[in-house]
């Protein structure tokens, strides 16, 4: 075992005291960055590359990859609290975090997503130690026509099965689809639908929109119902964390499929927010009280938190070892790299094993440091829930004007949000699930994209989506996720027919 | 509540005006953060330039005000070069361009022409490589055009980042110039396409030679060509005893076509004498320092720099020779939305 | 101070739910006029700009079409809201809406310590003091962790040009 002995010495680099230090600076940056909409993990990192500049090149990655984590573990924070995602791999854990928040149980469904979160994590970065090689070149496998497949694999088997009127569903769906291709389309080099309007060059940002039917809609939802907000007398003490923790081990199966997800999705590289989705799909359709997520289910937490965080971590696999980034920070981090001199690529594995292997132990150390800092600050968070609403609902709207603002700096942004605020508002009222619409938002044009990419490839032929084993194999899976509901049915009358 | 705000605000000012020295007339120097425009997404080559200067800024301390990365990608990089235009008279902005400074406006219709901001200064230009992948029989250039025209038109694929830009450009050149046919596949990234690349979804790509080197270390690409006059510069071996010098220049491989891409610096309209005297001293600042040289070699630059109307030459002719160019490939925009 | 006269009248949920639904179409039929300007049929690089959006924009029209049938069908005599819901509803989204309209001419920080001390005051009728510490509290550690630390330029208006921030 060779990586085993590289991972001790790696261990040792970054387990020094300076090392060390910079970890906890990281972390809590990284939470910082997390909890304030706007300030996203890949803005974080690029914006705090340049400080590590003068650092050692494995203490400041070190650095850089912390804040990573600390963002990770931050983003779940007002996504339970407020109903607000400050990232997109957040919303999946607002449909049952936020109901949790508001039944009291806020501490309790932080302690979950952050332990689910530390789960993850430390899943993919052993499967980064142990199969490193080996997953590399199934990453190489993904053309465009895999890569649509996968994006219709996590719509497939989110959508459906809703209690909201199916052509309603539709509707809002297909609006998330409609905001998905205004502007630039990336095939054509084409403007559309942007009517002359330069401000709609940028297309709708998926945060703006986030931010808008989910934050506002929330608050406004909330003035509704008079000024409280629900879930103030959650519990604020440490206790809560040791109960959860009981609590927990009985969903092992969700959190090891989540798991799952989440570093397939990472490496393919699709990305952790088609990978929570997916997976709180799939956790609602499988788990005994499925019909209960959406309503405050601790298991609707641990399955998107799980999977979004494998996915953030193993995407940092294909960034070392292909060059390419599987989110937005492992770009920035990947920029990062290449200030320093070290190429990221096959090679760098072989060349640079001090900085690869450092960098790998101190995944392992700051996300064990990153969930004591969490953990600890658990009671605090549950505690901004008591602060009247008539406080915290203006410091909320103005930070989340700020959060629209900084994604493009334009107020036209800014406004955006609020008329989202209200149509996610009435929306909500008329029975429209909003779920849907984000999850097109965020995959609509990726998945256009990839569709277009492997027709050009093909050269209009539909049959490149059933050309390889791989590739038919996920479309395959994607159908029978969509039929699942049929299928179900199905079985069980075969069943009572047999009997 | 007024006089106490008032008092406050005061409190503020006098903070402030404790903070900021003024500066002795003469020279102009930024007084507040400058704002640093990248029109292309982050991780892009654009951005990485933009965050390296950034860097070496800080760790050199060459400015009092930070220098603050802000990328505006939008349709095209049309967001960021709008931005600029309306921007007129801040001397605390500045914008790093490629070649979208003249694409996108083409073949969008966005309303914005380079000459509606000051050029600053040529910091550098970015190659292009003809990049296939190792596993494959062609050696040369020829070698590879040859096959391409054996191949049934359009089998072929040529993966580039964006559409209409760049990468399509040169593209459809090598298309003009040899009589083979390409289907051409925009990506988003360039390190992208290398991957894509590497894993035989493509035939060749035409990455700059940043993206794609790690991958021609690891033994998993070989370039074929430079689309530039002379060879690169760089005779440090990279892989298989081979240098960024040893790569012929598509010329002499029968592939008639140059296309170099411009990394400069402008700012908004109405700029003064002074404000682009003191960016242009910046950037020589910036050149000077080993950490900008250690890019340039790791991304195998041209390292031309021109500053004042010798680089507002340079670019009114380039834009000229894209207009051709695109309106050969057939790129312009037809509609205005 | 929204009980009293107003307690069991409102819009009917029907009239609401019907001219969302016709404002669905509006959009849809939108994004249809847009995707021709685009193109949406098959050209050589596959299907035009406008192809996908074009079959999108069909199906939130056809989608609502349905919605609305479905929707007069109903019987359904529920209120959307009380008008004083729907008043307390406005007293936040009109403030915000002039809050969010002011913001490209007085900045971001001003804007923000009316808007803050206004709801404190209006809707939570905190003491001067609490409302004064918090409006100007809020935007002064937003301005050091956005602009200082992180580097994160917010809009700015006259005030802040005055001050030299």
């Amino acid at each position: 075992m060779e990586e085993l002995v590289n991972l001790f010495h790696g261990f040792a680099v970054a387990l020094q005291p300076f090392n060390i230090m910079v970890m906890i600076v990281g972390i809590v940056l990284g939470v910082v960055i997390g909890v304030l909409p706007g300030l996203g993990g890949a803005n974080g990192v690029a914006i705090l590359l340049p400080l590590t500049f003068s650092m050692p090149p494995t203490s400041a990655i070190i650095m850089l990859s912390c804040i990573y984590w600390g963002a990770l573990f931050g983003g779940a924070i007002t996504s339970i609290l407020f109903n607000i995602p400050g990232e997109p791999w957040s919303v999946a854990t607002t449909f049952d975090g936020y109901p949790m928040a508001q039944k009291g149980k806020a501490g309790e469904a932080l302690t979950a997503a952050f332990t689910s979160s530390f789960v993850g994590a430390l899943f993919a970065v052993a499967m980064i130690t142990l199969v490193a090689p080996l997953v590399a070149s199934f990453a190489l496998q993904f053309g465009p026509a895999e890569k649509f497949a996968v994006y219709f694999l996590a719509f497939c088997s989110f959508v459906g099965l809703s209690k909201e009127p199916p052509f309603k569903t539709i509707a809002a769906m297909m609006i998330g689809f409609a905001l998905a291709a205004v502007g630039l389309d990336s095939i054509t080099g084409q403007l559309r639908l942007t009517f002359g309007f330069t401000e709609l060059l940028n297309g709708f940002d998926f945060l703006i929109a986030v931010i808008g039917l989910f934050g506002i809609g929330e608050i406004l939802l909330t003035m509704e119902e008079g000024l409280a907000f629900r879930g103030g007398n959650a519990k604020i003490n440490l206790r809560v964390v040791l109960q959860t923790w009981k609590e927990l081990p009985a969903y092992w199966i969700t959190s090891l499929r989540s798991c799952l997800i989440g570093c397939w999705m990472g490496v393919t590289p699709a990305g952790a927010t088609p990978a929570s989705f997916m997976s709180y799909g799939i956790a609602k359709r499988v788990a005994k009280n499925g019909s209960n997520f959406g309503k405050g289910e601790i298991e609707g937490v641990v399955a998107p938190e799980t999977a979004a965080h494998a996915a953030g971590t193993s995407a940092l696999l294909p960034m070392l070892s292909l060059g390419v980034p599987g989110s937005p920070t492992a770009a920035v981090l990947l920029g990062g790299l290449l200030i320093w001199g070290l190429q990221p690529g096959p090679m760098l594995f072989v060349e640079q094993k001090e900085f690869v292997w450092g960098l790998i132990a101190s995944m392992y150390l700051g996300n064990i440091v990153g969930l004591l800092v969490v953990l600890t600050c658990v009671p605090i968070f549950a505690a901004i829930l008591r602060v009247p609403f008539s406080i915290i609902a203006p410091l909320i709207l103005v930070l989340c004007a700020i959060g629209a603002y900084s994604v493009h700096s334009s107020t036209f942004d800014v406004m955006l949000m609020l008329v989202f605020g209200v149509i996610g508002y009435l929306l909500k009222k008329c029975n429209y699930p909003l779920a849907p619409l984000v999850l097109a938002i965020v995959l609509g044009d990726k998945a256009e994209e990839a569709f277009r990419q492997s027709l050009l490839g093909s050269q209009g032929s539909l049959g490149v989506f059933f050309s390889n084993t791989l590739v038919s194999a996920i479309m395959v899976l994607g159908l029978i996720a969509l039929f699942w509901s049929v299928i179900q049915q199905g079985y069980s009358r075969l069943r009572g027919a047999v009997a | 509540m007024k006089h106490t705000a008032q008092t406050a605000l005061g409190a503020i000012a006098a903070l402030c005006a404790v903070g900021i020295s003024v500066p002795a007339t003469a020279a102009w120097e930024p007084v507040r953060p400058v704002e640093f425009i990248v029109p292309a997404g982050t991780g892009g080559g654009a951005d990485q330039m933009a965050r390296t200067i950034q860097g070496i800024v800080t760790k050199h301390n060459l400015m009092k005000q930070p220098l603050v990365v802000i990328n505006k990608a939008g349709g095209a990089g049309g967001e960021g070069f709008l931005d600029l235009k309306t921007s007129g008279g801040n001397p605390h902005k500045i914008i790093i361009t490629l070649s979208n400074l003249f694409t996108t406006p083409l073949a969008t219709g966005i309303p914005f022409s380079w000459k509606d901001l000051t050029p600053v200064a040529m910091l550098a230009l970015d190659e292009f490589v003809l990049w296939v992948n190792a596993e494959k029989p062609y050696k040369t250039a020829k070698e590879y055009v040859d096959a391409v025209k054996a191949a049934p038109p359009g089998s072929m694929k040529m993966g580039g980042t964006g559409s209409k830009q760049e990468d399509q450009i040169i593209t459809v050149a090598v298309e003009k110039a040899t009589g083979a046919k390409f289907t051409y596949i925009p990506y988003k990234g360039g390190g992208e396409v290398a991957v894509q690349l590497v894993g035989n979804h493509l035939d060749s790509t035409v990455n700059n030679p940043i993206e794609a080197v790690a991958q021609w270390r690891g033994g998993k690409l070989r370039p074929l060509c430079v689309f530039d006059a002379q060879p690169m510069a760089y005779d440090e071996q990279i892989a298989d005893g081979k240098s960024w010098k040893d790569i012929p220049t598509c010329k002499s491989q029968g592939l008639d076509m140059e296309y170099l891409m411009l990394r400069g610096i402008f700012m908004p309209p109405r700029a003064t004498k002074d404000q682009i005297e003191y960016y242009v001293e910046l950037f020589k600042k910036v050149r000077a320092t080993p950490e900008w040289q250690d890019f340039m070699k790791s991304g195998a630059f041209n390292t031309t720099f021109l500053t004042g109307a010798d680089y507002a030459k340079w670019v009114e002719a380039e834009e000229k020779r894209h207009e051709t160019l695109m309106k050969d490939a057939g790129f312009l925009a037809s509609t205005g939305n | 101070m929204t009980t009293g006269s107003s307690s069991k009248s409102g819009p009917a949920h029907k009239l609401v739910e019907t001219g969302i639904t016709l404002l669905i179409t509006l959009f849809g039929v939108i994004v249809i006029i847009g995707s021709l300007k685009a193109g949406i049929n098959w050209g050589a690089e596959g299907p035009r700009a406008g192809f996908f959006p074009f079959y999108i924009g069909i199906f939130i029209v056809a989608s609502s079409a349905i919605n609305l049938w479905n929707g007069l069908r109903e019987n359904n005599d529920e209120l959307f809201a009380e008008w004083g819901q729907l008043r307390q509803v406005m007293s936040v989204v009109i403030p915000t809406a002039i809050y969010v309209g002011a913001m490209p001419f007085t900045g971001l920080y001003l804007a923000s310590m009316i808007f803050i001390a206004w709801f404190m005051r209006w809707l939570g009728k905190y003491p001067w003091l609490t409302v004064l510490a918090v409006a100007l509290g809020m935007p002064i550690v937003t301005y050091l962790i956005f602009e200082r630390w992180f580097l994160v330029p917010l809009p700015k208006g006259p005030v802040e040009e005055w001050l030299g921030l």
